[in-house]
């Protein structure tokens, strides 16, 4: 079962390799983990997506919690909350065919940036599910995909 | 080199300040190497007499040195060595005090930090490599979070569930100066030892503990790291509960009541493993349910409601889930039952049903052994030297097959007697060990226990002895195999003894003869007493008794891994 773990940490050399370490360590998954300053400037939020049943993402939580430089964790996907991760898929115009091409302009989750060597990026920003469904739809035609991992918020 | 600036505070080197906080915080013992990178330290730590430093001739032997030292006593244990090679011997012994929840304070030197990263000589990431073994590891980048970072290591690593941390110190900043100020507080927004107790739970407990029939105490470690035998022991008595412990908690419960009924798991009593079985309440206290306790996870305790106690909430519902989990410090959970039971005069149910049961069990005497006129038993050894010392020396131990029998048969009545190796499991902790439990104890009687295959491994530790004096007894079960190592293969392996004999043993008695000590080697069982006596009669000598014992005794009962409880190996 997919869980995003919103972890508040301090901002300090060495803190995201005790998270990363932690979960290497105990075996435990990381699908994607994003992280950046937060509203206090002394410390760092980063989102985790990992899977587990709920036996592991207890532990996850708690072994979390247990490091010094983790200030608060929160399991955020069993209350309401909303998520949206960032990606970047470069192709070669000459692989779009113009009924692809006429789609993605009108689909206002998604951008068009052209480069110099006849390539477009699409630029998607959407919840990690429809995100999955777009690159899935196009990843015949992919050159190039960069994808942010996801980020969370409780919103309830 | 102090200097006074327009008459403000005295400013002071590094160095200096690295050993002021030492003594503010009441550390009059560092076990510790000398090497470039602490050369600074290690001259202020001449120039005065408050803060003593022992000399180690490993670094492997200043952490577990350290670690005995604490064990042993109700102080931190205090490291220093060197950068690069002083760091990486003194990882066994961090990763040895993590496992066990040890309170230790390691300061390592690190090249200046100007060369960080330059692959410079003697350079090694030290808090990269000790971060999976740590409770927390600093490394100080400026002289003015000398105080506070070191003010924090000991509170860190002495709060809580207790624990090894890491100050890692470029030797630049011991050169830098500036004012010293030792905080009288630590506050870290990130860390609060101090977790309130949920007495819901509390009266959740004290409800199924009244209404049990089959109740078993099963106690471990973190009984003594709270100082709370006593206050358990209270307990267990008004209760009329059986008790067992854990290799670790052996002596938060007195080994001779008759309610204890010995160590548990893979090499625990057979009443104990079969109570554990069969209880209908299952009370842990400062336990971590650990592989070597559970056996097979899905035939633990099949019947019984859980109840958890500990310090550390990632230890509750780990590997066994708690039905009852109450986080908190052992001591004050003790106390509140206790105050909601005794107190209160209220009385459990009858349980002498189920005692029977467990006097049927122990009918068994799993811990029995027959020795004969010819070649002694290792296990004999021990019960003599239980009966000679009554059972009140300290005693190390090493890892393998001698550790289990002085966990069987050595009956530990006071907690931090015995101290060993249970987590990480490391051959050549006992004589180290049992040189910082001598500093801490110094008119006491410290025995390491151990054989010949562990001793080899810290065994220069023996000059460190000769140079301070202790006069540790070395109790060497002698059988020429790595003991434990030969078991599992005539179990488990069709007798291939792969590697696990001792071939080109050294002659002990001329080994410890040259090191400055008194060797005596011991062949015959009637020599046993004997032998014991006199060692312990040379007071200030260290003595080291090499038994020659029966190379083909094995430890029972015995749990095979995976297997359940009541699936016992006897003999």
């Amino acid at each position: 079962m997919r869980h995003i773990i919103s972890v508040l940490l301090e901002n300090e050399s060495g803190a995201l390799s005790r998270v990363s370490g932690l979960f290497s360590a105990r075996s435990f998954n990381i699908e994607s983990l994003s992280v950046a300053p937060s509203e206090d400037a002394t410390t760092s939020r980063m989102t985790i997506v990992t899977s587990g049943d709920d036996h592991i993402i207890e532990q996850i939580v708690k072994q979390l919690d247990k490091l010094l430089d983790v200030i608060d964790v929160s399991e955020i996907t069993s209350n309401e909350h909303i998520e949206r991760e960032i990606a970047f898929v470069k192709i070669k115009e000459s692989s779009i065919e113009k009924s692809l091409m006429e789609k993605i302009s009108d689909n206002e989750f998604l951008k068009v940036h052209k480069t110099n060597n006849g390539e477009v990026i699409v630029e998607c920003v959407d919840s990690p599910k429809n995100i999955n469904i777009f690159i899935e739809s196009i990843k015949n035609i992919a050159e190039k995909i960069v994808r942010s991992g996801a980020v969370g918020i409780n919103s309830d | 080199m102090k200097q006074n600036i327009d008459n403000k505070q005295e400013k002071y080197t590094g160095a200096e300040i690295f050993v002021k906080c030492l003594e503010a915080e009441g550390i009059d013992l560092v076990f510790g190497y000398p090497g470039g990178a602490v050369l600074h330290i290690y001259d202020e730590l001449h120039k005065q007499n408050d803060v003593s430093h022992i000399l180690v001739r490993h670094e492997q032997g200043a952490v577990h040195a350290a670690e005995g030292y604490a064990k042993s006593s109700d102080k931190p244990g205090v490291v220093l060595v060197t950068s690069g090679p002083g760091a990486t011997n003194a990882i066994t012994g961090i990763a040895d005090a993590y496992m066990d929840s040890v309170p230790i304070v390691v300061f390592t030197g690190q090249v200046r930090t100007a060369l960080i990263g330059n692959d410079a000589f003697q350079e090694v990431d030290t808090v990269g490599i000790t971060r999976p073994c740590v409770k927390h590891n600093f490394m100080i980048t400026d002289v003015k979070d000398m105080a506070s970072t070191i003010k924090k290591a000991f509170y860190v690593a002495s709060s809580g569930r207790p624990g090894p941390v890491v100050v890692d110190i470029p030797k630049d900043i011991t050169e830098d100066i500036c004012e010293f100020d030792y905080p009288s507080k630590v506050s870290m927004r990130s860390y609060n030892p101090n977790i309130e107790i949920n007495e819901n739970a509390v009266d959740i407990a004290v409800d199924k503990i009244l209404k049990s029939k089959k109740p078993v105490i099963y106690a471990g470690g973190g009984v003594i790291n709270s100082n709370a035998s006593s206050e358990l022991t209270e307990l267990a008595r008004y209760l009329n509960f059986p008790v067992t412990n854990t290799l670790m908690g052996l002596g938060c419960y007195p080994g001779d009541d008759p309610q204890f009924l010995q160590m548990l798991g893979m090499h625990g009593s057979y009443e104990a493993n079969m109570a554990m079985h069969d209880c209908d309440l299952l009370i842990a206290v400062g336990a971590r349910f650990d592989d070597r306790i559970t056996g097979r996870l899905d035939k633990f305790s099949p019947e019984a409601t859980v109840i958890h106690i500990d310090v550390d909430p990632s230890s509750i519902s780990k590997n066994i889930k708690a039905h009852i989990p109450i986080v908190g410090d052992v001591k004050g959970v003790i106390q509140k039952i206790t105050n909601r039971v005794i107190h209160k005069k209220l009385k459990p149910q009858n349980i002498d049903k189920w005692w029977e049961q467990i006097n049927d069990w122990r009918k068994k005497k799993s811990f029995k052994y027959s020795q004969g006129d010819d070649i002694i038993k290792p296990q004999f050894v021990i019960d003599r030297l239980y009966e000679v010392t009554k059972g009140d020396a300290f005693i190390t131990s090493d890892v393998g097959q001698h550790q289990m029998w002085a966990a069987q048969l050595y009956k530990f009545n006071k907690p931090k007697r015995w101290i060993n190796s249970g987590g990480l499991g490391t051959m050549g902790f006992g004589l180290p060990s049992a040189m910082g439990v001598q500093f801490a104890n110094t008119d006491s009687l410290v025995c390491c226990v151990t054989g010949e295959a562990s001793i080899q491994m810290c065994i220069q530790e023996l000059s460190t002895c000769l140079q301070y004096g202790l006069p540790i007894k070395i109790i060497n079960l002698n059988n020429r195999y790595m003991g434990m190592v030969r078991q599992w293969q005539e179990f488990f392996y069709e007798k291939r003894y792969a590697m696990s004999y001792m071939d080109a043993l050294p002659d002990f008695v001329k080994l410890a003869e040259s090191f400055g000590h008194i060797g005596v080697k011991v062949e015959k069982p009637s020599d046993v007493d004997d032998a014991i006596k006199d060692a312990i009669k040379l007071k200030d000598r260290l003595v080291f008794l090499d038994f020659i014992t029966d190379q083909n005794e094995n430890v029972f009962p015995m749990i095979a891994t995976g297997a359940a409880h009541n699936k016992m190996i006897l003999s």
